[in-house]
């Protein structure tokens, strides 16, 4: 396997009030061929940030995103224009990332116009198929607006308009949150299904544990902008390097009466990014915290155990 | 008598497309002392029930049925009996605590207020009492936080405000609708203690609503699940969880993603939606969605009962068997 993403040192910063929020500082990672990477963490660690940069639809102050051996954020806009039809997103609310004002038919199709596929007959041919790859029936849904859809439908209207130019990558930056748990198993179903019809590569951005178990072949964890461990999920859920991913895998309730959940295991709540504590950024909550994670930020180092970890006092 | 009882309550709400039955014949009791978990997906009633409970449904929806607190009929009482009672006698924490608070009152005002209204305290005992709530449910130097703005808080505290002041009058009942949905998992897990040990320690009664079964499962006495607008399936929560009898219980149940399971396990999705509330079907709601329904189930709604044990309900013709302990 080659890396199709490879994400290095990078940095997104935003002007707030006069000063600055880093909120993803020198992140790297890779996203390989065929992979789903899962990207786990609370709101405002910067997960959603990190998806979107990849995409640049924000630029990164410094670092590279190199996607298929092109570094993203030195290309001239035209050919970022054309890279964009292998690159494409998902996104949380499916009712607003839809035009209302558009029928379904044309929603999907926008894509393939900007690609240049000026053959209206092969375009509607095109939509048709995606449609009814997604589980939609074309006939019933193309002249229809996004209103007359439930969440989980314009779900799949989404995913068909992100999968019909045929792309390589797609973030998904929490595409299944806002979903019931009925409907969300139908949708993670489908991503499953859709990444094998296509031979996608996925980045699926999640704070659900659980669901980001059921797809990821391999996890990262975030907290305040920092990855904090990255590993293969079924490692990082059975053997946690890092103390914020057992804080993590302990905070999530179990539906199971048996499994009494052990109060106490949280406590506080994540920092102001804008003034981010020195060193380990989690220390202000963590159990092992020491002097030396004050003084010094933990880099990224790989475990014997296969696991990547950001932490002075790994639990393995 | 129970401290809650909800009987054959019906909530009809109009819409342009006809009349919406939100709440279809909700029976329910609730204890002093105990927690009642509400599960359902959205649509499935349980806020439009918890408002029932309330009174504080849009006005204009339409009642019916009785709603008991300590034997008087919250449906039939004049408006200022009524105002009194749910200050001091039923509280309700919100899934939204941005909304719920007023964002242009500091939150030493917010927490004052109620307890000058219903319990007549002077300000300065109004104020002590409120710094203590605040120090109660774990906010970090509350003498300061008083005059903070809801603005000025994060999610967690602004929800950690919201039940001081709903615990500000002692109430017999807090209602908790999906308290803890807007919130991290971190912080949920913290919010979920912090109600459970309110709950315990001051011997209330809680109605804990949620769409999620993992909140529940460790955290009740007693589950109700709803699916379009009626009870399906009730017991208590070791018993549901181990017999569920009630296919849509179980197909919820199936449906989520497992901890435990390998990356890449096909989840066993529930097909179709739910049924158009405006144009309910004449049967079973779940029917059409469910695996084991059969002719039988589309004739008509079965009763909420108790064929085999007293306290385990459920709605269903064809419930999933009782499985005999290994």
């Amino acid at each position: 396997m080659t890396a199709l993403l490879d994400i290095k040192d990078l940095v997104v910063e935003f002007p707030v009030g006069g000063r600055v929020v880093q909120a993803v500082t020198r992140v790297s990672l890779t996203v390989q061929r065929g992979e789903t990477l899962g990207l786990v963490g609370e709101s405002g660690c910067g997960k959603s940030t990190l998806g979107r940069a990849v995409l640049q639809l924000y630029q990164p102050k410094s670092g590279a995103v190199v996607f298929d051996g092109q570094d993203l954020t030195k290309l001239s806009p035209p050919l970022m224009r054309k890279m964009r039809q292998r690159l494409q997103m998902i996104f949380q609310d499916p009712i607003a990332s839809l035009n209302p004002r558009r029928r379904v038919g044309d929603i999907v199709a926008e894509p393939l116009i900007i690609a240049g596929v000026t053959d209206a007959d092969e375009r509607l041919r095109r939509v048709r198929a995606v449609l009814t790859e997604v589980g939609l029936d074309p006939d019933i849904t193309m002249a229809r607006l996004p209103h007359e859809f439930s969440g989980g439908q314009c779900q799949r209207i989404s995913i068909a308009r992100a999968l019909i130019l045929e792309p390589e990558l797609i973030v998904c930056d929490e595409p299944v949150s806002a979903l019931d748990v009925s409907i969300r198993a139908q949708i993670v179903n489908l991503l499953e299904d859709m990444k094998d019809r296509y031979g996608l590569t996925l980045l699926f951005i999640a704070h659900d544990l659980a669901v980001v178990k059921a797809v990821s072949d391999r996890v990262a964890v975030m907290y305040l902008g920092r990855i904090c461990e990255v590993a293969p999920t079924e490692t990082l859920f059975r053997t946690p390097a890092h103390p914020y991913t057992r804080l993590l895998l302990d905070a999530i309730p179990m539906p199971d009466p048996d499994i009494r959940p052990v109060e106490g295991v949280a406590v506080g709540e994540p920092p102001s990014p804008i003034a981010p504590p020195s060193g380990c950024r989690f220390r202000t909550r963590c159990p092992r915290a020491a002097g030396r994670c004050a003084a010094e930020m933990p880099e990224l180092v790989a475990l014997p155990s296969g696991q990547m970890v950001a932490c002075h006092f790994p639990l393995i | 008598m129970s401290m809650l009882e909800v009987e054959n309550t019906i909530v009809d709400l109009p819409t342009p497309r006809g009349m919406l039955r939100a709440v279809d014949g909700v029976d329910l009791t609730l204890e002093a002392g105990k927690t009642l978990g509400v599960v359902g997906e959205s649509g499935s009633g349980k806020t439009m029930l918890s408002r029932a409970i309330l009174q504080l449904l849009p006005r204009r929806a339409k009642l019916s049925g009785a709603i008991r607190f300590d034997g008087q009929d919250m449906t039939r009482i004049p408006a200022e009996t009524l105002r009194k009672l749910r200050a001091k006698s039923v509280a309700v924490v919100f899934q939204d605590p941005m909304t719920s608070l007023n964002p242009v009152l500091t939150i030493g005002t917010q927490l004052t207020e109620t307890m000058r209204e219903h319990l007549g305290v002077s300000q300065s005992e109004a104020i002590s009492r409120g710094i203590a709530l605040l120090a109660e449910v774990g906010i970090p130097s509350p003498e300061q936080r008083m005059g903070n703005y809801p603005h000025q808080l994060s999610g967690g505290m602004r929800q950690r405000v919201a039940i001081a002041i709903a615990l500000s009058c002692a109430p017999k009942l807090l209602i908790a609708d999906e308290p803890t949905t807007a919130l991290d998992v971190t912080v949920q897990a913290q919010i979920l203690d912090l109600l459970a040990r309110e709950q315990r320690s001051r011997h209330m009664a809680m109605m804990l609503i949620t769409h999620d079964l993992g909140v529940v499962a460790g955290r009740t006495d007693e589950v109700a699940v709803m699916y379009a607008g009626r009870v399906v399936e009730r017991a208590p929560t070791r018993e549901l969880f181990h017999h569920m009898r009630m296919p849509y219980t179980a197909a919820l149940m199936a449906a989520l993603p497992k901890l435990d399971a390998p990356p890449h396990t096909r989840l066993p999705a529930i097909g179709g939606r739910p049924p158009d509330p405006i144009n309910p079907p004449p049967g079973c709601s779940f029917a059409p969605r469910c695996s084991y329904a059969d002719a039988v189930c589309d004739k008509a709604k079965p009763p909420l009962s108790a064929p085999d044990r007293m306290a385990h309900q459920f709605a269903c013709i064809r419930p999933l068997p009782v499985k005999v302990a290994a």
